[in-house]
């Protein structure tokens, strides 16, 4: 007993090794890179002044104004700080916390490095975020609910689009509420086809998934295009779009406030869909099984569980989660249907499933950092900042796959997701 | 027994159809056929003047959606191959311009098919050997880009050196952008799918990038300079035909893949990690090694396909290149049931249609999203065989070797 406790030990401590290293190097270079490249190309005595307002909010902060050189020099200082304490002994529970301080460094330290002499609004950047960040976690969701349950969807992005124009139509014909709900239910239809698809015709699901992202795509383009476009039918794309709604006492709450509780219907369905999810998958008999079902179909299926059920279930409700994410590109958003106007939003989602380890409340985090991305990057171009908006764009991208490389953080996905369920005959 | 008397009970007609439906190509005929059917059902329900027709009466509506419908194909054949009388006619003249002239869509056609030609290989030498390359498009812009890159940086070089110098930048860029995912699936197994998806997108962006930043023409924003004359490949035929020696490096690389993988060792055991790779492992194939190397030839493949678009049709880059080409070749390597020379045939039907359709939508208004939704029903039946089987009342085909 007492060997086997030590070896035990000793395996953890290696793995802990093996993450701390390079995750401590990761923050030195950080630190190092503000150090050289921020605070050498900045003027002394120059001001950098973040204002503090998202619009709309009756609790106006007064602006940020500091002076930029300090501002790197602390930061960069910090970072080395950090990832000296992480080589040498390492921040152990606090790893993640440790990486979201020096993440929000880094960030403010790029904002004030680009808007030297300049202001950069940072609560309007933030409230954007959130918005951005929505059709991403909703994705993100869906997503996870077909990979725990064993079933890869990469038609995400082929449902959602399938929503949007659902949504503008059903919407423009019928009122809003009635296109969020057609959307949610093409969506659905959608997943049906992947469902019989994947479960029970057993095809490979990274191809079902491509079958219905190539028609899905295919026909929301030809149907705008010929239908849409047409003078007779154009009234046919106009559904508008939910107003924003200000929650009592919450939007109240100084800058936090009109960030996080002043926007529409899709925003506060989505922090609600997220704890509904995290307590499903896994405070719940049903996402225990759903996961079972995911990580060894077998071994569920010999305790009774049907396997095949729950697959179709999962698939269907991941493709109602999918549709309803398209609606929010209408409905949510800009109040008519553009083609291709998902523009990759459900590929972004996998990314965000990854990288927040199938969890809903990690992909959140993910869907806010990708959000924050995007936010960033329309900035980019508006301040005229030294920075390509293309360049920041990428690195969700690079982000993700360093994160299931392994390299920073380990991110593994279900064991059975791909693999179709076959019953062994008696 | 039983099985016997049954086959004497069936007429001839129905023994006909199952000896039939155990041949693949007539399985894939009727996938395509299906698909065809399909669309043109869209195509007629999604015009007004076919519910115009209807309200005169029934017999009005169907001969006007079978004339919508005839009009669309027919209007797609003589887009993509010309007009066949006046093909005939040409030939019978003996004019070179005339036939020429004639030709002319069929040659285009044949240029269109290239990207899909060298990407559907590429995609199907991955699935050979195991891998799912769904970032051929990203690798197919990074061949295009660096291909340009080369192309109107180095000045005064000879054709002969230039054009492979060109085209192995591409080659070489495409073999990076495949090498990466296949390096991270083989070493820390990391899906390569979602990896490629990734991939894509960093391409798309790196891209967009270059061509507004580093690449940029000097004289006219969002595009790169033009590739120098000696980079250009070889055109067979004065300007507006742009048909080039492209197409025949394209059919050469499916070939040589074809070679590679049935006739040598090396290609053996790339289908042997794709069949099984843990029992290939034990039978001391390098697994690892292949993945790597299948990624990398399969992206090298794309690059090489986005470079010869790159100097032998468009000569600069512009932010949007493809138009999915890479995406679509997963269809066409899907089609050919992943055999490289197969992969010629499906990528020029892909080809046709594509090029084909800019005509149909000029003369019929049918967008020309529609052969998306075909690929797309085409790969859905190929795929799902049992709904074709039910449509068509095929029986499933006996296996041959029943597995224990």
């Amino acid at each position: 007993m007492e060997t086997y406790n030590n070896k035990k030990v000793i395996k953890i401590e290696h793995t802990d090794i093996r993450k701390r290293i390079p995750l401590g190097v990761f923050f030195l270079i950080a630190g190092i890179f503000i150090w050289f490249v921020f605070s050498r190309n900045v003027d002394p005595g120059m001001i950098t002044t973040f204002v503090m307002n998202p619009g709309g909010a009756q609790v106006l902060l007064p602006d940020m104004k500091f002076d930029t050189l300090t501002a790197l020099n602390i930061i960069a200082v910090v970072c080395i700080v950090f990832g000296i304490f992480q080589i040498i002994r390492g921040f152990r529970q606090l790893t993640t916390l440790a990486i979201f301080i020096v993440g929000v460094l880094v960030t403010i330290g790029f904002l004030a490095w680009g808007a030297e002499n300049t202001s950069i609004n940072v609560g309007g950047m933030l409230r954007v975020m959130i918005l951005r960040s929505v059709p991403i976690t909703l994705g993100a969701m869906a997503a996870i609910l077909c990979e725990r349950a064993g079933v890869v969807n990469i038609a995400i992005e082929g449902m959602m689009i399938t929503g949007a124009l659902v949504a503008a139509i059903a919407g423009s014909a019928f009122g809003l509420w009635v296109g969020m709900l057609a959307a949610i239910l093409a969506g659905g239809l959608a997943s049906v086809l992947h469902a019989i698809l994947s479960i029970k015709y057993k095809i490979n699901q990274v191809i079902s998934g491509t079958i219905i992202n190539i028609t899905t795509i295919g026909l929301t383009s030809y149907i705008v295009t010929k239908l849409l476009q047409n003078t007779n039918l154009q009234h046919l794309n106009n559904s508008g779009f939910f107003q924003p709604i200000q929650l009592p006492v919450l939007s109240r709450i100084p800058f936090f406030g009109p960030i996080l509780f002043s926007h529409n219907i899709y925003i506060y369905f989505m922090y609600i869909l997220v704890i509904l999810l995290t307590v499903i998958l896994f405070y719940t008999k049903w996402g225990l099984r759903l996961r079972a079902v995911g990580e060894h179909p077998k071994a569920a299926d010999t305790l009774g569980v049907n396997v095949f059920r729950i697959r179709y279930v999962s698939v269907i409700l991941g493709g109602l989660l999918a549709g309803f994410a398209g609606s929010f590109f209408v409905l949510g958003s800009i109040g008519y249907f553009e083609q291709a106007m998902t523009a990759g939003r459900g590929f972004i989602s996998l990314a965000a499933m990854i990288f927040g380890k199938w969890t809903p409340i990690g992909s959140f985090g993910a869907g806010l950092l990708f959000g924050f991305a995007e936010s960033l990057a329309t900035n980019l171009s508006i301040l005229n900042f030294p920075v390509k908006a293309e360049l920041l764009l990428m690195l969700p991208y690079i982000i993700t796959m360093v994160v299931l490389a392994g390299v920073v953080g380990r991110s593994r996905g279900p064991a059975a997701a791909g693999v179709p369920y076959e019953k062994e005959s008696l | 027994m039983e099985d016997n008397t049954k086959v004497q009970n069936k007429n001839f007609v129905k023994i006909f159809f199952e000896e039939l439906s155990r041949n693949s190509l007539v399985f894939i005929f009727l996938a395509i056929l299906t698909g065809l059917i399909i669309g043109g059902i869209l195509a007629a329900a999604t015009t007004e003047s076919i519910y115009q027709a209807f309200d005169i009466s029934f017999s009005e509506g169907i001969k006007a959606s079978a004339e919508l419908i005839w009009n669309t194909y027919s209007s797609l054949f003589k887009g993509s191959f010309g007009k066949p009388n006046e093909m005939i006619a040409a030939l019978f003249s003996g004019n070179k311009d005339e036939i020429l002239t004639a030709f002319r869509p069929f040659l285009e056609s044949l240029v269109t098919t290239i990207p899909y030609l060298f990407s559907g290989v590429a995609i199907a030498l991955g699935f050979k050997a195991g891998v799912f390359n769904i970032g051929a498009e990203g690798q197919l812009y990074m061949g295009a880009i660096m291909a340009a890159w080369a192309g109107f940086t180095f000045k005064g070089l000879s054709p002969i050196v230039h054009v492979p110098l060109a085209l192995g930048v591409g080659f070489l860029a495409g073999a990076v952008w495949g090498f990466i995912p296949g390096l991270l699936k083989a070493k820390t197994g990391a899906h390569e799918v979602i990896n490629t998806i990734m991939m894509n997108y960093i391409a798309f962006n790196l891209t967009t990038f270059l061509v507004t930043g580093p690449f940029q023409d000097p004289n006219e924003s969002f595009k790169t300079p033009v590739i120098e004359e000696s980079a250009k490949l070889f055109r067979f035929f004065e300007p507006p035909l742009r048909f080039n020696i492209g197409f025949f490096i394209a059919i050469a690389a499916a070939v040589i893949i074809w070679f590679l993988l049935y006739k040598t060792t090396w290609g053996f055991e790339f289908r042997a990690v794709g069949l099984n790779p843990d029992a290939s492992r034990y039978a001391g194939i390098n697994s690892t090694l292949v993945t790597i190397l299948a990624m990398s030839i399969s992206g090298a493949l794309s690059g090489l396909g986005g470079a010869t678009m790159m100097l032998g049709v468009t000569f600069r880059q512009t932010q949007s290149l493809s138009t999915g080409y890479g995406f679509d070749s997963i269809a066409v390597a899907l089609l050919a049931n992943n055999h490289p020379l197969a992969v010629i045939l499906t990528a020029m039907l892909f080809g046709f249609m594509r090029h084909g359709s800019r005509l149909m939508q000029l003369q019929t208004g049918i967008p020309i999203d529609i052969i998306s939704i075909l690929q797309g029903l085409i790969i859905f039946f190929l795929a799902a065989p049992a709904i074709i089987r039910t449509l068509y009342r095929l029986k499933e085909p006996k296996k041959e070797f029943e597995t224990a």
